[in-house]
C-alpha cells in the first residue's frame, strides 16, 4: 500500500493530508499566522504515527506554498490543478466544482470543455471577506452562519468588492435591519460574486461540488448557493472532508510525480528550508529605540483638553454625539469646554441602545448640579439620534470636525481624519472649509482593515500596532485597496516577513493610501503648515509616526483624536445653547424603547425597502430610503431637476407599429443620448422601436452571467441585462451600433467615445450566446459626418432589407438629425430655465456632472432626487456646457462627453453653481478628467466634489458629502 | 493654442541628452544608437525598482493605467537621481493617438514634470499623427527609414532568439549573440544616409545561420504566447519579468513583433475612411507606409522560411484577414482588434497557450482582450488562455499562481489532443466507477 502526503499551504492555513491509495487516512489543518515553515513541520509531525518508517511521496500546493516547495525542494502542484485531480478521483460524475478559499475563489468546469477560473485581483467574495464581515457585525463566523439560517429576506449588497459590500452593510446595521437578514445577504453577495466574477458567461449546471473551508463551515452559504443555482439535493454535492480536497490532490499528484522520501528527511528539508532571497522592499524602521518613542509620545501629549470629574463640576453642560458608521462617540463638555464625560466604542450594530445607556449615565451624573443646555448630533446616524432622543441640533460631520480642530489649533489649515471606514481631508482657507476630500469607496476600510487583520493574526488592534513600533524591517505593501493589500501581505509572508514588519508595513500603507489616494499630495507645502490629524486610527502611534514621516514634518494629534466629531458637536451645541436642551430627561431615557418595522416606500417607483424606527413618543424615523422624501414634509415649492426632465423626455418617445416590423434597442450607455436620433430614424423607416425594460437590480442580475470582465463599469455591465430584456420580449432584431466617434461639438481636440461605449456591441455579440438566435445589427456608424453617414447607413440597411430605398434613408436621416438637435436644444433650454428659476427662488444649484447615461436611476441610485429633496436644484453637464467657452485644459481633450465636463466645470468656476462629478467605478477616462475638473474649479476658488458610484446602493456617504458641500457653501456665504 | 511647456529646440540638439523609457530591450537599444548617429545624445533608461512606482504614484492619478505610471515614474526617478542635469535633459515617448487614454500620456507626463519641479524639461513625442511637434527633432526620410529598419531588425532578432534561448546548451549564448548583432548592425549603419535593402537581407541571412549554430539541447518545450497591452506585453518592468519567469518554468516564449502594431495603426486609417468617410489623401500616406512595411515583413519571413530551421510569423495581410472571424476591425482604440487577432494567430500557429497581459482596468482590453476570450475558445476549444492584470498593487504571487495554472493545463491539453481517440472508447464503456 503506497503512502502519499499532500501539503496545502493557503493564505491563512496549512493543511496536511495523508493518503493510502485513494483513501485519506489522516488529515489536519491549522492557521499558520504567517509562520509557514514552522507550522508545516509541526503538522507533518502529527502524521508521523501513521507513516512510521515507510517511504512515501509528497507534494506541496496552495497559494502560499510555492516558496516553501522551492526552498525545501519538494514537488509543487498548482492548487486548481490539484483540486481537479482530487475531485476526479474522490468524487464521481461531477460537472462543476466551486471552491472558496481564504482569499481565492475558483471554479472548475469538468465536463463540456474543461476549464478553470480563479478570481481576479479585484474580487472579494472569499473566506477573508466573510471573516471581515463577521468582525463588522461583531459576531463570530459561526454565529454569522447561525444568524443567516433565520433570515427572512435579502438586501442587495454590492458583491464585486469587499469594500463596496461593507459600504452597503454598515448602513443596514445602523438602521437596525435584522442581523439575520444581513448575514444571509452577505452570503448572497459571495454567491453573486462567484457567479459573475468567476463563471464569466458559462452557466453553472449539472452536478456541482462545493469545496473549501468557508463552504465546509457555513451551512447558510451552502444553502444560498443551492437556492441561487436552483440545484436539487442530488446535484448539490457537499463532500464531508471538502476542506482537504486540495491537499488530497497534492498527495495524488505526488504519487505520480514525486520521489519516495522518508519522514525524517522530509522534516529536515522543511525545517532547513531557507527563506528565498526576498524581493521585499524594506522601509526604514518607525522608531530606532525606546528614547525616540518616548520623545514622540511626550510631544503629542501636549495636545489635550482638560478632563474634569463631573462630580466636581457645577454649572452648564453640552452634549455632543457622533454616531459613526462603526463607532459611537459621546462627549459632555462644561462651560470652559472641559470634558466631563466621554465615551468611544463600537456601535455593535446597535447605536440606539448604546446612546440611550450613555445618555442615562450622563443625566444621572448631572443630577441637579449640572444643567444640560444644548445637545447636538453628527455622523451617519445624525438624524436617527436626533429624532430618537430629541436633540436640539444636527450638524454635518465635516463641520463638526472643523469646529473641534479649531479648538486645538486655531490656525489649522489642513485636517486629516482616518476613521474606521473612511478617510476625510479638509483644507481650510480663510476660516472656512475650502475643499473636502473623501476616499472613494474603493480605497476605504483603512482603520477597520488594520483591526480586522490584527484579529485574523490573533492580536487585538492595540497589540498589533504596538508590535510594529520597533519593527526592524517594515515591509512595503503598496498603497492600494484592501483586497490588494491582502495579496501584498501574502507575498510578504511568503518572503519571510515577521508579524512586526507586517504590522509596521500596514500602518505605513494606510498612511500612503491617505496621502496618495485621497489627498493626492504632490507637495507637502500644498497641505499647509498647520495640520491636525484625528480619527480613531490615529490613536495608533505607528500610523501617526508613519504620517509624520511621509509628510516630513510634525502634526498635531489631539488627545481626543477619536472623539473629535462628538467634541465638535458639543461645541456646536454650546454655540446654539438654549435655556434648556430638549433632549430626553433621565426618566424618559429610562423608559425609552423602540421598535422597528419593515415597509416599502410608495412615494416613487423605486419602492425602497424602508426600516421604520418607532419611538415611545410616537415619533418615527425611516431609514433605507434613497431620498429624503419619506422623512420630509413637502412645502410645495418646485425644486427643478434636469435629470428628471431628461428622463421624462426620453420616456415620452412613442412608438407605433410599422410596416417593417419591430426593432429592439437596449436602453443604456450612449443610447441615453442618441435614442431620439435612432428612434426617429427607425420609426421613419417603418420600424416599431421596442426598448428594453428600465435598468434595475433585477435586470442586472438577469444579464450578469455573461459579463466577461468584472472590472468594467456598472453602466456597461447593465447592457447585458438590457439585451436579455429584449430577448425575453421576443424581439427578433436588435439594433445597437458601434461608435468610435461621437458628435463633434467642437469643444476639444477630437470627439471620441470611450472604448467601452464605442465597442460594447462587439463584446455583447461575443459573449451573449442568445444573441446568435436573433438578428443583431451593430454597424459602425459616424454620426459626425451626416453625408457619409447617410451613404453608409443606406448600404447597411439595404442589406438588412432590400426594399429600403435611398430616398427613405435620406428622409429618415434628416428626421433623425432634426430630432436629436431638438432634444439637445430642449435640454439646454431646460438648463437655462432651471438656472433662472433657482435664482428667482433663492435655491442653490448643483451641476451633477457625468455622462448622459448617468441619468439612469439605477446607475446614479437616485442622487439627483436626493439633492432636490435637500431643496437644491439639479442641472446636468450637457444642459449648461454651451453657456461658456470651452476652457483650456492641460490634457488631451478628445472625448465628446468629457469635453462637456470641462465646460461645465468652467461654468461653475465663474457662477454660483456647484459641481458634483459622478464617476463610475472602473472608468479609466475619469482618472484623467477628475484631476482636470478639480484644477479648473480650484483655480477659481471653487469647491470640487466627486462621487464614485457602482452597483452599491446605499447613499449614506453621498448624503454626507452633499450636505458637507452645502454646509461649506453656507458658511462661506455667511462670511 | 499657446504652449505653456518647453519644446525641444534646434539648439537643444547639441546641449541636451534625450532619455527614452525602456520597453523592448533589443529595439530600444537600436533606436538609441540610431539617434546618436543622427547627432542626438540619447540614453535608454534602465533604472528599475519600487522607487519608480512610488514616483509614479506621487505624480500620476493612481487610477491611470499602469504603463503611464511606470513610464512617468521612471522618468521622474531618473531626473531625481542626479545623474542628469535637468537643464540639459529632454524626454522622449512614443505616442499613439486615438480614443484610448494612452494618447494622454504625454500630457500627463508634462503635468507630472510641472509638479515635480522639472518644468524646464522638454518632452519629444514620437508619433505618426503629429499630435505634437518639436522643432529640434525632425524625422527625416533617412532617419525614418533607419527607424523602420531598426524595428524590423529588432523584431527579427527577438523572434529568432526566442526560439533559441530555451534550448541553448550554454546559458547566455543567445543573448550574447543578440548583442553582437546589435553592434554589427549599428557599426554597419554608421555614417550612412541610406541603408540598402541588400545589406539588410544579407545580415538577416547571416543571423539565421549564426543563431542556428548555437549549440542546443534538442528537447521539446511547450510554447507560450504573450499578447496584450503593448507596454506590459513587452516591458519586463511592466510585466514583472514575465519572460524570465516563463523561461525558468521551461517554456518557449512567443511574442509578435512591434511592426505588427505599426501596421495595425497604419491600416486603421483606411478602415476609418471606409467606415466613416474622409479624404483619400490623408489615408494615402498610411497606405504607402503599410505597403513598404509589408514588403519588408514578407522579405524577412521568406528568409526565415527558406532557411528552414525557425518558424516564421504571418505577414500582416494574413493577420488582418484573420480578424473577420473574431472581431470588427473598427475596434481601433488601444491594441484593439490586433489583440484579439494575435490570440487567434498564436493558436492557429499551434501555440495554444496564451497569456493576455493588461494593465488593471485597461478599457480597450475589456472589449478586445477579456471580452473576446469566449469567442476564441468557441473557435478553438484547445485554447489555453489566461488573462493577467498588472498593477502597482497586484502581487507577483497571485500572478504567478494563475500563470502556473495555465502551465499545468498545458500538460492536459497535450494529453487531450493525444488521447482524443481513446476518449471515445472510454465514453462508450460509460463511467461505471
Amino acid at each position: 500500500m503506497s503512502l502519499s502526503l499532500g501539503i496545502d499551504v493557503g493564505s491563512t492555513t496549512v493543511k496536511v493530508v495523508l493518503m493510502a491509495e485513494q483513501n485519506i487516512i489522516f488529515s489536519h489543518y491549522e492557521r499558520h499566522f504567517s509562520q509557514v515553515r514552522e507550522k508545516t513541520a509541526e503538522l507533518i509531525r502529527m502524521a508521523k504515527e501513521h507513516i512510521g518508517t515507510r517511504p512515501f511521496t509528497v507534494a506541496v500546493t496552495g497559494s502560499a506554498g510555492y516558496g516553501l516547495a522551492m526552498a525545501a525542494d519538494i514537488p509543487f502542484v498548482q492548487e486548481v490543478y490539484a483540486t481537479g485531480g482530487a475531485v476526479q478521483t474522490l468524487l464521481h460524475n461531477i460537472d462543476v466544482v466551486i471552491e472558496l478559499g481564504g482569499e481565492d475563489a475558483k471554479i472548475l468546469f469538468l465536463t463540456g470543455g474543461q476549464e478553470e477560473r480563479m478570481n481576479g485581483s479585484c474580487a472579494g467574495g472569499t473566506g477573508a471577506f466573510i471573516d471581515q464581515m463577521a468582525v463588522l457585525m461583531d459576531v463570530t463566523v459561526d454565529e454569522l452562519d447561525e444568524l443567516s439560517l433565520q433570515a427572512e429576506k435579502l438586501y442587495p449588497i454590492a458583491s464585486h468588492c469587499g469594500v463596496f459590500a461593507k459600504t452597503d452593510i454598515q448602513p443596514l446595521l445602523n438602521q437596525n435591519a435584522k442581523k439575520s437578514d444581513i448575514a444571509a445577504s452577505i452570503y448572497q453577495a459571495v454567491v453573486d460574486q462567484t457567479i459573475i466574477g468567476l463563471a464569466q458567461g458559462r452557466r453553472i449546471a449539472g452536478r456541482v461540488a462545493f469545496l473549501g473551508g468557508p463552504l465546509h463551515f457555513a451551512e447558510g452559504l451552502r444553502r444560498r448557493f443551492k437556492e441561487t443555482l436552483a440545484l436539487s439535493d442530488e446535484n448539490a454535492v457537499f463532500p464531508e472532508n471538502c476542506q482537504f480536497f486540495v491537499g488530497a490532490g497534492a498527495a495524488l499528484y505526488a504519487v505520480e510525480n514525486g520521489e519516495p522520501i522518508c519522514f525524517d528527511d522530509l522534516i529536515k528539508q522543511v525545517e532547513e528550508a531557507k527563506a528565498e532571497t526576498s524581493d521585499l522592499h524594506i522601509l526604514e524602521p518607525l522608531f530606532l529605540n525606546e528614547e525616540e518613542y518616548t520623545a514622540f509620545k511626550e510631544r503629542h501629549a501636549k495636545a489635550t483638553v482638560e478632563v474634569v470629574n463631573p462630580e466636581d463640576y457645577t454649572g452648564d453642560a453640552y452634549v455632543g454625539v457622533d454616531c459613526g458608521s462603526t463607532t459611537i462617540k459621546i462627549i459632555l463638555i462644561g462651560d470652559e469646554n472641559q470634558i466631563l464625560y466621554q465615551y468611544y466604542g463600537p456601535n455593535n450594530g446597535n447605536p440606539l441602545d448604546l446612546v440611550r445607556y450613555h445618555l442615562s449615565e450622563i443625566t444621572k451624573l448631572c443630577a441637579d448640579r449640572i444643567s444640560i443646555r444644548g445637545s447636538a448630533t453628527t455622523g451617519y446616524g445624525e438624524e436617527l439620534i436626533k429624532k430618537a432622543f430629541h436633540f436640539d441640533e444636527g450638524i454635518v460631520e465635516t463641520l463638526a470636525h472643523y469646529r473641534a480642530t479649531r479648538y486645538f489649533l486655531p490656525q489649522v489649515d489642513f485636517i486629516l481624519d482616518i476613521g474606521g471606514q473612511d478617510i476625510k481631508c479638509m483644507k481650510i482657507k480663510n476660516n472656512s472649509i475650502d475643499s473636502i476630500m473623501l476616499n472613494e469607496a474603493c480605497s476605504s476600510g483603512c482603520g477597520s482593515f488594520l483591526e480586522t487583520f490584527a484579529r485574523s493574526l490573533g492580536y487585538s488592534a492595540e497589540e498589533f500596532a504596538h508590535i510594529g513600533l520597533y519593527a526592524k524591517r517594515p515591509v512595503d505593501l503598496g498603497s492600494r485597496c484592501t483586497v490588494f493589500m491582502n495579496s501584498s501581505i501574502k507575498q510578504a509572508q511568503k518572503d519571510g516577513a515577521g508579524v512586526d514588519d507586517i504590522s509596521a508595513g500596514l500602518c505605513i500603507s494606510v498612511v500612503k493610501n491617505a496621502v496618495y489616494k485621497v489627498i493626492r499630495a504632490r507637495d507637502i507645502q500644498e497641505l499647509g503648515q498647520h495640520i491636525v490629524v484625528q480619527g480613531g486610527t490615529f490613536y495608533n502611534d505607528a500610523v501617526l509616526r508613519s504620517f509624520e514621516r511621509e509628510l516630513g514634518h510634525n502634526v498635531v494629534r489631539p488627545s481626543i483624536a477619536g472623539l473629535m466629531g462628538a467634541f465638535g458637536a458639543a461645541l456646536y451645541a454650546k454655540e446654539c445653547a438654549k435655556e434648556k436642551s430638549s433632549m430626553l430627561s433621565g426618566e424618559e431615557l429610562a423608559n425609552f424603547t423602540f421598535e422597528t418595522k419593515e415597509v416599502h416606500c410608495g412615494l416613487c417607483l423605486n419602492r425602497c425597502h424602508l426600516t421604520v424606527n418607532i419611538f415611545p413618543d410616537g415619533g418615527r424615523y425611516l431609514s433605507g430610503n434613497k431620498c429624503e422624501r419619506p422623512n420630509q414634509k413637502t412645502d410645495g415649492a418646485e425644486v427643478p431637476n434636469v435629470y428628471e426632465y431628461k428622463r421624462n423626455k426620453l420616456a415620452s418617445l412613442q412608438s407605433k407599429p410599422g410596416k417593417r416590423g419591430t426593432i429592439g434597442i437596449p436602453f443604456g450607455l450612449n443610447l441615453y443620448e442618441t435614442l431620439p436620433f435612432w428612434h426617429a430614424f427607425l420609426t421613419e423607416l417603418g420600424y416599431e422601436v421596442v426598448l428594453s425594460e428600465p435598468s434595475s437590480p433585477k435586470l442586472y442580475r438577469a444579464g450578469r452571467y455573461s459579463i466577461p470582465s468584472d472590472t468594467v463599469c456598472y453602466p456597461a455591465k447593465l447592457m447585458h441585462g438590457h439585451i436579455e430584456s429584449l430577448l425575453d420580449k421576443g424581439v427578433t432584431t436588435i439594433f445597437y451600433p458601434c461608435m468610435t466617434y461621437n458628435f463633434n461639438e467642437e469643444k476639444g481636440d477630437n470627439h471620441f467615445n470611450c472604448p467601452v461605449v464605442a465597442y460594447y456591441p462587439e463584446l455583447l455579440r461575443a459573449n451573449v450566446e442568445r444573441l446568435a438566435s436573433v438578428r443583431f445589427l451593430y454597424p459602425y456608424v459616424g454620426l459626425h459626418r451626416p453625408k457619409d453617414f447617410t451613404k453608409r447607413i443606406y448600404e447597411y440597411f439595404h442589406k438588412v432589407d432590400d426594399s429600403i430605398t435611398k430616398q427613405e434613408i435620406k428622409k429618415s436621416t434628416q428626421k433623425a438629425y432634426l430630432a436629436y438637435e431638438q432634444f439637445m436644444q430642449d435640454v439646454k433650454a431646460e438648463g437655462k430655465r432651471v438656472l433662472a428659476y433657482a435664482k428667482e427662488h433663492g435655491q442653490e444649484v448643483i451641476v451633477l456632472a457625468g455622462r448622459p447615461y448617468h441619468i439612469d436611476s439605477e446607475i446614479n441610485h437616485g442622487i439627483d432626487r436626493l439633492i432636490t429633496s435637500l431643496g437644491v436644484a439639479v442641472v446636468s453637464e450637457d444642459s449648461i456646457c454651451d453657456l461658456t467657452e470651452p476652457p483650456k485644459v492641460q490634457v488631451l481633450n478628445q472625448w465628446t462627453y468629457h469635453a462637456r465636463l470641462y465646460s461645465a466645470a468652467a461654468y461653475c468656476a465663474r457662477h454660483e453653481a456647484y459641481l458634483v462629478q459622478l464617476v463610475s467605478f472602473g472608468c479609466g477616462i475619469d482618472a484623467i478628467t477628475t484631476d482636470e475638473v478639480r484644477d479648473i474649479l480650484e483655480s477659481h476658488g471653487q469647491l470640487y466634489t466627486q462621487v464614485k458610484i457602482d452597483d452599491i446602493h446605499n447613499l449614506g456617504a453621498v448624503r454626507i458629502r452633499i450636505r458637507s458641500l452645502l454646509g461649506a457653501v453656507k458658511e462661506r456665504r455667511e462670511k | 493654442m499657446s504652449k505653456d511647456y518647453p519644446v525641444f529646440t534646434e539648439e537643444m540638439k547639441k546641449t541636451h541628452t534625450i532619455l527614452l523609457p525602456m520597453m523592448l530591450p533589443i529595439h530600444f537599444t537600436l533606436l538609441r544608437k540610431i539617434l546618436e548617429q543622427s547627432g542626438y545624445r540619447a540614453e535608454v533608461l534602465t533604472n528599475d525598482g519600487p522607487n519608480i512606482i512610488e514616483e509614479g504614484l506621487r505624480y500620476v492619478h493612481n487610477d491611470t493605467c499602469y504603463p503611464a505610471l511606470l513610464v512617468i515614474g521612471q522618468f521622474i526617478d531618473a531626473l531625481k537621481s542626479g545623474k542628469y542635469d535637468p537643464d540639459k535633459t529632454a524626454l522622449m515617448i512614443t505616442q499613439t493617438g486615438g480614443g484610448c487614454r494612452a494618447s494622454n500620456y504625454i500630457f500627463l507626463l508634462r503635468k507630472a514634470l510641472k509638479r515635480s519641479g522639472f518644468s524646464q524639461v522638454p518632452v519629444i513625442s514620437l508619433n505618426a499623427q503629429k499630435l505634437d511637434d518639436s522643432p529640434g527633432f525632425k524625422i527625416t526620410i533617412s532617419l525614418g527609414l533607419k527607424f523602420v529598419y531598426a524595428v524590423l531588425a529588432g523584431d527579427f532578432l527577438m523572434h529568432i532568439s526566442n526560439q533559441c534561448r530555451p534550448y541553448e546548451v550554454e546559458k547566455g549564448a543567445t543573448d550574447r549573440l543578440v548583442q553582437t548583432w546589435i553592434n554589427h548592425l549599428i557599426t554597419a549603419w554608421d555614417g550612412k544616409k541610406m541603408i540598402g535593402l541588400r545589406h539588410l537581407k544579407s545580415s538577416f541571412k547571416k543571423m539565421l545561420s549564426d543563431f542556428d549554430s548555437i549549440p542546443k539541447t534538442g528537447e521539446k518545450k511547450p510554447r507560450v504566447g504573450i499578447v496584450g497591452e503593448i507596454y506590459v506585453k513587452y516591458a519586463p518592468m511592466g510585466n514583472n519579468h514575465l519572460e524570465e519567469f516563463l523561461l525558468s518554468e521551461g517554456v518557449e516564449v512567443v511574442l509578435f513583433g512591434l511592426l505588427d502594431f505599426c501596421q495595425y495603426c497604419l491600416s486603421n486609417e483606411s478602415v476609418d475612411r471606409k467606415l466613416y468617410g474622409g479624404k483619400f489623401k490623408s489615408s494615402l500616406l498610411s497606405k504607402i507606409g503599410y505597403r513598404v512595411i509589408l514588403s519588408l515583413q514578407r522579405m524577412m519571413n521568406r528568409l526565415i522560411t527558406r532557411h528552414g530551421v525557425f518558424w516564421a510569423p504571418n505577414d500582416f495581410n494574413k493577420t488582418r484577414k484573420l480578424a473577420e472571424r473574431y472581431i470588427g476591425r473598427g475596434v481601433k482604440m488601444g491594441e484593439g482588434w490586433l489583440l484579439t487577432v494575435e490570440m487567434a494567430e498564436l493558436i492557429e500557429k499551434g501555440v495554444n497557450n496564451v497569456i493576455c497581459t493588461q494593465p488593471f482596468g485597461c478599457l480597450p482590453n475589456h472589449i478586445a482582450g477579456k471580452g473576446m476570450m469566449n469567442t476564441i475558445k468557441a473557435h478553438h476549444p484547445e485554447a489555453n488562455l489566461v488573462a493577467i492584470d498588472y498593477d502597482s498593487g497586484a502581487s507577483i504571487v497571485n500572478q504567478q499562481n494563475r500563470i502556473k495554472l495555465m502551465l499545468a493545463n498545458i500538460k492536459r491539453t497535450e494529453e487531450m489532443t493525444v488521447s482524443k481517440e481513446t476518449e471515445k472508447v472510454i465514453s462508450t464503456k460509460g463511467l461505471s466507477m
